[in-house]
Formats: structure tokens, sequence, C-alpha cells
């Protein structure tokens, strides 16, 4: 069920996925020479070979590292298969990949996106599910053998099979991800899907996207067998595993037709209860509305892919396969031209691209990392760290901090153990990585120091010195700040080109931006080697220019005061959560100043206020500093704008802050203050700032942009960003919005002279 | 460690005490005393500076599958006899050796010092100190490599070393919850404390820990690895059954024969005498394939009959200065040569150990394959031994995971376990490498070789290997 309640889940649900399907396959391409020899006819995707009486039919993309569902690969299996079925040799087939890391990883994405039309895509859907209704009806048995990833049209293929043998492998993952690019499964998952699994397991696959692992798989009925991977052998591991999956798979497959395995296991009895329970309509009735409800509540009907997947799968369930199918290929089209899904499938390339280091490879590797503070931040810093086996010295000042930090390390690798992705013992020997101490021991063979200690100015240039005294001359200092200038901290660096920002954003383990901040004067070795550690840490990486608040912090800081001013005006902090989410942030203005810190918000409001002038104005930031004089520092103090209480998951509006914000009073003015409006003037701030800090060369491109923006800030995803959402919305009709708000507050509203371009001339998008 | 030991007496010879140890000992020390009667034209593996160090008898009691007539036994009962035979058949008085090393690996713990319990009990005088070690299955051959280091030190002359196992009865523990309980009820003072704390126990509580032949590392058990590994190398079900089939053969006509001299007849109190192994059972290849696979289902090789099966049996051996043994009028078995400790990815190589350890001990005699007229290997699965040889003999692996230029290569099968292994004999885990070692000095001299290598595997990815050359006739 899409029942997190996490504030981040859309967020995360999605970079998940596509972080899977980035590296899954990236190692593993080689060459299957000898095979493709047997294949008579010239074809270059797909081919067989007969063993004894098993067809064993190998996909392999020559052009990728990944198997994708193509036009090629579907002709080439249609034609494989109708020679399979006429062949009186073969009597029963293997469905095997030549990737080791990749059974096939979904349908080709360029495929969906060279259509121009609903219709188009729609027939390509339904190509896809008459493929697919002959396997399901192929007169000899097909057992799909599993070792990779299995997602989207591969799981479709794989599930229309008669058998399906997965390894057991960590790569080994299978799922229905299409709902994170605003699509549905459309060849045949919406109807197969739940007969296979079941109502509950499908909708919670399919409507969260989430992978699955294959001993869960197994459980859920997904797959009828689990191989093991094999260590090194006579071949590589993975080379040997693959053909021992094969050698499984060519067993099962005569099983099945000397009918010694049975292709229905029996049903338990928990299942039996659970198909009576099903059986009655009212039951199935009362899950597609709690689903609904479920999905219009985390969506905020912003997203159409999961109310049309509930659709389809209810025709299919209620209407018989006709009408499903029929509902799967047409709303598949529907979709395919939505803005949303092209705001979706553009974060997917983007993230893509930002998983890349476009600095090179740096000369020397990051074996040793030390962090300095071992705060929140430092410690989350070192958790994504040691896991990559990069050796990790923790540095605090206190023993308590010190202490608070290694816990906070320690927990989150024994949440994981507690989930079995890893064992007890893998977790103590990632900690062996770990060194926590209270003095700079061993700095001298520190490769890069991460600073994440107080944002003060005076206390980051201490560090410095002290960390410059102690460590090798290509040590590089990165500092994890969210608004103090690099340059200004550089500037008591005896090596300036060997400093750097690195802004991760809280709780890092979770969120997967880290914006990396250059000065002039930081060489371009220094970096490809932050940008190197980042992606081993598995961030999603933008590179941006030096200045107050670099690209993110800079394009949230006027979003916040503009919060205020909004509280000011009277509505109260619900209200104004459930506006910023209504529009698709995942998180509510207020809710994320209390996550971020009023005193840090404080703090970056003052700095950036400084820095930008009356641009960066609004509410009054003394409603923010009384607050934190009364201890409401947010989350982490219990109480902020709201009430925090372990163990209560209904929060409560902290009932002092109504006296305060009383203190404080503005006026409203009704000309710009509808619901509607105040989401305007919410989100044209933000969109105005990051089209400044592209003006002004902060941002290398729109796409860092949006990535920034959507992965760091919670920008909503449904509208894939700042730059695409100017071009989807029209920048002209955001300016005259602008111009409005302009007319009663200034120009905290002033579009700047880009947007103002844009506006000028439609032909003009940040995106091609 | 041991091996350290050596290393660093074969550095440096010359300190006062070992001086004029040397100076009055020099013929024991500097070569075999009757180098001159040897029979075979090879030379012999003694070094200058280094102590000649001698196997004087070896005895194990039968090893019986377990659950049979060891059954309500205790481990250090079976340690005990394996001493009281080892004194028997030497005639040791029982205040001649300086020390006593055990190896077990699943601890009574009530008897944690099995050494130190069975030595008193079998009559050794107690001014002998004793200390168990583990080391899973090659924790009999720690026990005499630890022997061979305190006898190559200086500290010992004589020292009995060896290995029980007991598998009928296990340690199985109530579950954690249940244990806090009740160490909290030892400290609870009021009737009123005690009875909330039992009040607290639930069912779950009551659910027992049992012990698994699972690495800790990985949970994975090692029949289970051992499949993978058979798989890993290709080695098919109907291999695996023919080297069973043949350790069973083998082990069937050495016990025919009379060539288990080793074994002991032990009275077991409240049973009778056994004097035989009871596991030796050759079957016919139809039988053994109609086993289904006990581990990997169902498309795994590994099969009962294909595995060393849980086993109760002890071993003792008794290891000196060659001039201790002379002095005593002893005439030796064998010379305990090199030896060599290895381990590797306890996941994915767990019972590779011989074919990292074989060319590593091979290499510091100075020896090569075929310089070996006794191959000794312990069999802890068919798959197992039939994946090492493949291991071996892979130009492949040895390139790409042993940073050789080639392979190890393969030792003839001729010469390959001709006694059996631990597949028909059994193998009581803490047991087995006194076997080992016993069988190659009674084979050398069977067969009149001059060279026997030791080799086996254990659990956490360990393995180990030794050089014993044969005692001149």
């Amino acid at each position: 069920m899409p029942g997190n309640t996490h504030p981040y889940e859309p967020v995360f649900l999605y970079s998940q996925y596509i972080l899977d399907i980035d590296q899954e396959c990236y190692h593993y391409v080689y060459l299957d020479l000898p095979r493709t020899l047997i294949d008579m006819v010239s074809r270059t995707h797909v081919s067989y070979e007969v063993k004894d009486d098993v067809a064993v039919v190998r996909m392999n993309d020559p052009n990728s590292k990944v198997n994708t569902i193509s036009i090629q690969m579907q002709n080439e299996m249609t034609e494989v298969m109708n020679e399979l079925w006429a062949n009186d040799a073969v009597k029963s087939a293997v469905l095997i990949s030549s990737k080791p890391g990749c059974f096939i990883a979904g349908a080709d994405i360029n495929m969906i996106q060279a259509c121009s039309s609903a219709e188009e895509v729609t027939k390509l859907s339904q190509e896809g599910q008459k493929m697919f209704e002959l396997v399901e009806k192929s007169p000899k048995p097909i057992v799909a053998a599993i070792n990779g990833s299995c997602l989207g049209g591969g799981l479709e293929f794989a599930i229309a099979c008669q058998y399906r043998i997965a390894t057991k492998s960590k790569k080994t993952v299978l799922g229905t991800p299409e709902v994170m690019l605003g699509l549905l499964p459309g060849a045949g998952g919406t109807q197969r899907l739940p007969k296979m699994v079941g109502l509950p397991n499908a909708f919670d696959m399919m409507l969260t996207g989430r992978n699955i692992r294959a001993d869960k798989a197994k459980k859920m009925g997904l797959v009828h067998h689990l191989v093991d991977p094999l260590g090194p052998g006579l071949k590589s591991p993975e080379q040997r595993t693959m053909d021992y999956l094969e050698e499984v798979a060519i067993q099962f497959a005569k099983g099945i037709v000397d009918k010694k395995i049975p292709l229905q296991k029996d049903k338990g009895m928990m299942q039996k209860i659970q198909d009576y329970v099903m059986s009655f309509e009212f039951v199935r009735n009362q899950i597609y509305k709690t689903v609904h409800g479920k999905v219009m509540k985390q969506s905020k009907g912003l997203y159409p892919a999961p109310l049309k997947i509930i659709e389809c799968v209810k025709t299919g369930v209620e209407q018989g396969p006709t009408a499903g199918y029929l509902a799967e290929s047409q709303n598949f089209g529907q979709l395919a031209m939505t803005a949303e899904s092209s705001a979706l499938i553009g974060l997917y390339h983007g993230q893509v691209a930002c998983k890349k280091n476009r600095f090179g490879s740096p000369a020397k590797e990051v074996k040793t990392l030390a962090i300095l503070g071992a705060g929140l931040m430092g410690a989350g810093i070192a958790q994504v760290t040691v896991d990559k086996g990069v050796r990790t010295i923790l540095k605090d000042t206190t023993v308590q901090g010190l202490a608070r930090g290694e816990e906070q390390v320690y927990k989150g690798l024994n949440d994981k153990t507690k989930k079995k992705s890893i064992t007890s013992f893998e977790r103590d020997s990632i900690l062996s990585n770990l060194c926590g101490q209270l003095d700079y021991k061993g700095f001298e063979k520190v490769d890069m120091v991460i600073e994440a200690v107080f944002e003060d100015i005076k206390i980051k240039h201490a560090v410095l010195k002290e960390v410059e005294a102690v460590v090798s001359p290509h040590c590089i200092f990165a500092s994890n700040t969210s608004a103090l200038p690099i340059k200004d901290i550089a500037a008591a660096s005896k090596r300036p080109d060997k400093v750097i920002g690195m802004h991760y954003f809280s709780p890092v383990d979770k969120m997967q931006l880290l914006e990396i901040i250059t000065t002039d004067q930081t060489s371009k070795d220094t970096t490809a080697s932050a940008v190197a550690v980042g992606l081993k840490q598995g961030k999603v990486i933008i590179v941006v220019g030096d200045g107050p608040g670099f690209y993110t912090t800079r394009c949230l800081a006027p979003v916040l005061v503009e919060a205020v001013r909004v509280l000011q005006e009277g509505a109260d902090p619900k209200k104004l959560d459930s506006l910023t989410t209504s529009f698709g942030f995942p998180v509510g203005a207020a809710t994320l100043v209390d996550e971020v810190g009023i005193d840090v918000a404080v703090h970056v409001a003052e700095d950036l206020g400084k820095a930008f002038g009356s641009r960066f104005g609004g509410g009054n930031v003394d409603v923010l500093k009384t607050m934190v004089e009364l201890g409401f520092k947010g989350r982490k103090s219990g109480k902020g704008w709201y009430v925090y209480e372990p163990g209560r998951k209904i929060k409560e509006v902290n009932p002092e802050i109504g006296e305060i914000l009383e203190n404080y009073r503005m006026k409203a003015n009704p000309a710009v203050s509808s619901d509607s409006d105040v989401q305007y003037r919410l989100i044209s701030r933000f969109v105005n700032e990051a089209v400044l800090c592209l003006q002004e060369g902060i941002l290398n491109g729109p796409l860092e942009g949006d990535i920034g923006a959507v992965f760091g800030l919670g920008f909503p995803p449904c509208l894939g960003g700042p730059f695409r959402f100017l071009d989807s919305f029209g920048a002209d009709k955001l300016v005259a919005k602008m111009q409005q708000f302009e007319a009663v507050y200034g120009n905290q509203f002033s579009p700047c002279q880009l947007l103002l371009d844009h506006a000028k001339d439609s032909s003009k998008k940040f995106h091609k | 460690m041991a091996s350290m030991l050596l290393n660093s007496v074969r550095r440096c010879p010359v300190s006062t005490s070992w001086a004029v140890r040397l100076g009055t000992r020099a013929l024991g020390t500097t070569a075999p005393l009757q180098a001159q009667l040897q029979t075979k034209s090879k030379k012999t593996l003694a070094r200058p500076g280094v102590k000649n160090i001698v196997l004087v008898e070896g005895v194990r009691t039968p090893f019986l599958l377990s659950g049979t007539t060891y059954a309500n036994l205790m481990p250090h009962d079976l340690a005990r006899a394996a001493l009281q035979g080892l004194l028997n058949k030497t005639s040791l008085p029982k205040d001649a050796v300086d020390y006593i090393i055990y190896g077990i690996v699943i601890q009574e713990v009530k008897t944690s010092n099995v050494a130190r319990e069975a030595a008193l009990g079998a009559g050794f005088s107690d001014k002998i100190p004793a200390h168990t070690v583990t080391m899973a299955c090659i924790s009999s051959n720690q026990a005499m490599t630890s022997a061979v280091g305190l006898i190559a030190a200086g500290q010992c002359d004589a020292v009995v070393a060896g290995g029980a196992e007991f598998m009928s009865d296990v340690p199985i523990r109530h579950s954690r919850k249940m244990r806090k309980t009740m160490l909290a009820l030892n400290r609870a003072k009021t009737l009123g404390q005690k009875l909330s704390l039992i009040g607290s126990i639930r069912m779950s509580h009551l659910s027992p820990e049992l012990p698994a032949v699972a690495e800790f590392s990985t949970a994975e058990t090692m029949g289970h690895s051992a499949d993978r590994l058979a798989a890993a190398f290709g080695v098919s079900r109907l291999e695996q059954d023919e080297f069973a089939l043949r350790s069973h053969t083998l082990a069937k006509k050495a016990q025919d024969d009379g060539l288990l001299e080793d074994v002991i007849t032990f009275k077991v109190p409240g049973r009778d005498i056994v004097s035989k192994d009871n596991g030796i059972r050759p079957s016919s290849m139809e039988q053994m394939a109609k086993l289904k696979p006990a581990f990997v289902k169902p498309h795994g090789t590994v099969t009962a009959a294909n595995s060393s099966f849980l086993t109760d049996g002890a071993s003792a051996v008794l290891i000196m200065s060659e001039e201790k043994a002379l002095a005593m009028g002893y005439k030796p078995k064998a010379y305990l040569r090199d030896f060599v400790y290895v381990s590797q990815d306890p996941k994915d190589q767990l019972l590779l150990g011989p074919t990292y350890s074989t060319p590593k001990v091979l290499e510091r005699a100075g020896l090569s394959m075929s310089d070996i007229d006794v191959f000794e290997f312990h069999e802890a699965f068919a798959g197992q031994i039939m994946a090492n040889l493949k291991a071996m003999d892979s130009d492949w692996f040895g390139q790409t995971y042993m940073g050789r230029k080639a392979k190890v290569g393969t030792p003839p099968m001729d010469k390959f376990n001709l006694w059996g292994g631990s597949l028909s004999l059994g193998h009581p885990f803490g047991a087995t490498g006194c076997r080992l070692v016993t069988t190659v000095a009674h084979r050398l001299k069977k067969e009149g070789g001059q060279y026997g290598l030791v080799a086996a595997c254990a659990a956490g990815g360990q393995g180990h290997a030794m050089v014993i050359e044969a005692y001149p006739q």
C-alpha cells in the first residue's frame, strides 16, 4: 500500500528507482560471439540455441548496458518465438539475458517519447499485450530465468511466461516502476499482476513502483524458484552464475514438460482464505476505495498515473480481460501524453546525467575521509561513506557529541540489518571503517576533510587553519555549509585551490542531492574529486557557482520569508502546509521550516537578506527570532510551528505561536491573498530566484536547476522542476502573476531579465 | 603463530641457551640420525639450526556415527579414552610429557578446557598443564602445530596433542530472552520481584537456540556452501557420488586389511567394547543416486551420501623432539616438517583451503607435487574435494584468485586418500587432523614413501597443510 507516512516519500521512491536502473547493469557487458554464430538469421538482439529439446532464448542488446523492450527486440523476439513454436524438436524454452546484471530493465523510454499522439502509444501498448498474450498461451512452456533487474516491461514479459526462476543475488530486483515515470504497466501488467499476487500486493507494486528483492518475490508468488548466486569457480562469479541459472532453468523446463514440476503450487490456508474473501464484490470495492483514498491523500490528485492504474485493475477484475486490456492500452496512451509524465521522464534523464562526473577522474582517489563535527549532518555523511569501503574519521570536540554521532551511524546501519538488506556481520565490518576521535590523530593520511561544524565563519576559519596545519598537501578541504560563501571560507586558506563546498541535505542517508560549490580558485581536480566522492556516496550531484546561498538555499530563502509573511497575514501553519502540499510539494512550508530548524532559517534569512537586500524581504525575521528565543527551534527541540512528541503521529500546531504571530500581525491584501495567489506567491519567488541563478551563471544549466530543486528542496516532481514548470506553464503567465504581486509588495516579485525574455518570446524554452 | 615461531627460530638459531643445546645434541639437530639408511634417494628436509620434531605415536578411538554407542558419554570421556589409548600404546610414564593440547569445535560448557579435564581423568600427572584450542575442522591440526611450536621454541620436549568431538549431545541454549530473565531472577531479592519476572515469561521465551553447522559471518550452512562451491566448479552429482563411493570402498578395504592400526579398542562405560569405525558403508551408485539433495533443493548435488556425517570420536598423538624420543628409547614414526595456515573468503571460497595451502606448504618445503608420495586430504564433502581438485587444475583460477603464473596441479589419485577419508571413516570435527597426520605416517611406512602431505579446509574459510617426512627405517 502507498501507506508510508514519510513526508519525502514521493521523492525517495522516485529517486531510488532511478538509482537502481542506472547502476544495476553498469559493469557487465560482454560479447557473446560463439553463440551469435549459432544464430542462422542475422538477428542482433535475440538469439537461441536448442539444448536437447529445450530452446535457450538469449536477449542481448548490443548497443546498451541494459536490455530494453524496443521495437527491434520485440520484432526479433516474435520471430524467434514463431520459429520455436514451429520447431518440433523444441518442447520447451528458457528465456534468459546474456547480460549478467540485467534481465530486462524496462521498455525503451525513447520508443514512447518518439510518439506524438496517444493513439500511437496505445498501439505500442497493444502490440506488447498481443506478444505477451501469445507467450502466455504458448503450447510449449517458457521458463524465465532472471538475474539482475527485471523491471517494467521486463517483468510483464516474465509474468507472461509459464514459470519464473530468479537468482537470489542482490542485483536481482523485480518491479513495475512505470508509475514513477507517470505511466502504467502497459503490456498486460495491470491485468496479470492482480491474478498472480493478489489485489493488495499488485496495488502495492504498481502504485509505489518499488523494487522487490528475489526472496520477497518468491514469498509473494511472483517467482516460483530461487537459485543461489555462485562464487568463483572455473569462470568469473557473474558468468558462472548465469550459466548455472541456465542449467537449472533447463532442468526445470524439462521437468515441466515431463509433468514432474507442477506449474501451480498448492495454495496455503491463508491464500485460500484470502481468495475467498476477495470473491466478494463489496470487499473488492472496499479495497479500491481505500487505495483510491490513500493515493488521493498522498498525491493530492496531482499525479494521474496511480488513479489510472487503479482504474485499469478494477476494469480488468470486474469487467473481464477484454475490457481490462483495452482500458490498459488506452490509459497508457493518454498518460504518455501528460505533462506530468514528461516532467517525470525529464527528471529521470536529468538524474542519469547528474550521476556522471563531467570533470573527469581525479588524480588521487579519496581512500580516507575525515568529517569534522559529529552532528546530524556529520554523522549522516559518515554513514553514507563508511558503507562504501572508505575509511572514515569522524571527529568531534566533545565525547557526548561523538558518542551521539557514532550511535547515529550504528543505528542507520542496524536499521538496514533489521530490514535484512545487510547482515549483522556486514554491519560490523562496515563499522570497522569508522574511527571516532576527538583529536587530529592520523589526519596526515586523510585525502579529504569535510567539515560540518557550526555555521559561523569564525569557527569555519578556525577549523580550516587547524586542519591545514596537520594534513598533507594533497588533502582537499570541503565545507558542508548551507549558506556561507565558499570564497569567504577559503579566504583563511593557504591553498584555496583545494577548498570546495559540499552541501548535503538532511537526513543525509535519505536525501539524494549533493550540491557542490566551486569558487574561481577551486581547481578542476578538486572538483572532480568532490564529485567522485559524492557519486561513491550514491548522490545525485549538481555543481554550482559560489555566492550567498549558492543555488538551493538561495531559492529556498525567499519562499521561507514569504511563508512567514503568509503566516503573519493570518494563515495558520496547517493552512500554509496544505496550500504548499496541494501544489505538489512533498512537505508543507511550515513543516519544512521545522525540519530545517528555525534557528537555521534565521541564519539563512539574515545572511541572504544582507547579501541581496530588499528582494529577500517579506515576512519579518523577528518572528523566527522570537521563536528561537523561546526555544522553539523546530523538530529537533520538540517545538516549532508544531509540537513534536515521540510516538505521536498527528502533530498539533504549537499553541504558543498564536501570540507571537499576533504581535507581528500584518494585514492581508485581499487582491493577492486567495489560496491560489498565496501558492503562486510562494512558487514564483522560488522560480524567479532559480532563473536568476541561471542568468548569473551560478547554475550550469536548467537541467541541474531542476534536479537540485526537486531532489534537494522537494519542488513538485510532477512539475519537473522550476525550469520545466516554466516551459509547460508559460513564462508569460507567471510573469503576469508576478507583476500583480509586485504592485502590492514591490521588488520581491520583480521578474528577472531572463524570465522576462522567456515571457516575451514564447518559443524560448529552457528544455529542448 | 607456530609457523611464525619456527620462522624466527630459523632466522636466528644462535642464542645462548640454544647454543648449549645445539652443542650437546648436535647430531640430532643437524641431520636425521640414521640418514645413511634412507632407502630412497630423495633429500631429507632437515635444515641446519632447525630442530627435528617427530611423531612418536598416534591413536584414535573408533569414529562412530553420532547417537550410537557413545551417545551417553561426554566429550572429555572420548578425549580421555584416546589419551589412555596413547598411554597404553606407548607405555609413556604419566609424568613424561611437558604439555597437553586438545582441539575441539562444539564446546561442552562444563568442560570448556576439555584438554585439562581429559588429562586428569586419563591419569596424567596433575602437574602437566593443558589447554584447548579451536579452529573448526583443523582444531587438532592447530593442537599439533602448537605442540611443534613449543618444542621448536625450546619450551617443551614432549607434548601430547589431540582432538575430540562429540555430536551426540550439543549445547542447546535457552533463548536470549529467557536467559536474561533467568539471570535477572538470580538477582531478584523479594518474592514480588521474582513473581513478576516469572510472570513475564511468554511462549516466545521458551523456544531454544539450536547450534547449526553454519558460518556466523554469512549465516550459510556448510552443506549449502559446499553445494554452491561444487556448482561453481561444475562438479556433477555423478562425480561426487563416485568419489564418495571410492572413499567408502577404500576405507572398507583398509579396515578389512587391518591397516587402520591407529584405532584403539574402547570399553564404553555401560556399553560394549568398540574397536571399529561404524560409518563405513560402501553402497552402489544406484542406491546413492536415489537420494535427494540435502541442502539446495531440488536442484542441488550435495546429498547425505556424498557428505561426511556427524561423528563422535577423539584422537591423540605424541610429539617429541627427535633427541628426546631417541633418548626415551622410542622409534619415531615420522618427522613433522613445514606447515601453513591459510584463509580466504568465508562465503564463496569457504572450503577451498587445500587449494590455497598445498602450493604454499610445498614452496616452503622446497618440494613439488611430484615429490609427494602420500596425500591425505580432509574430505568434508565429495563436492568440496572435487571442487578443490578442479581449482588446482585450473590455470584461470590460479592466475585470477591465487596470483600464480599457472595452476597448482593436482595430486595423482593413486596416492590420494587410499585408506578412505572423512566421508567414510567419519569426521569428528576436532579430531580429524590427528587422524590425517597419523595416517600419513602409517601409509609412508606401509607404502615405502618419503614425503606425505596433509591438507584440510575449515569453517571460517580457513585451511591448513603440513609436510610429513618418513622416519628412516
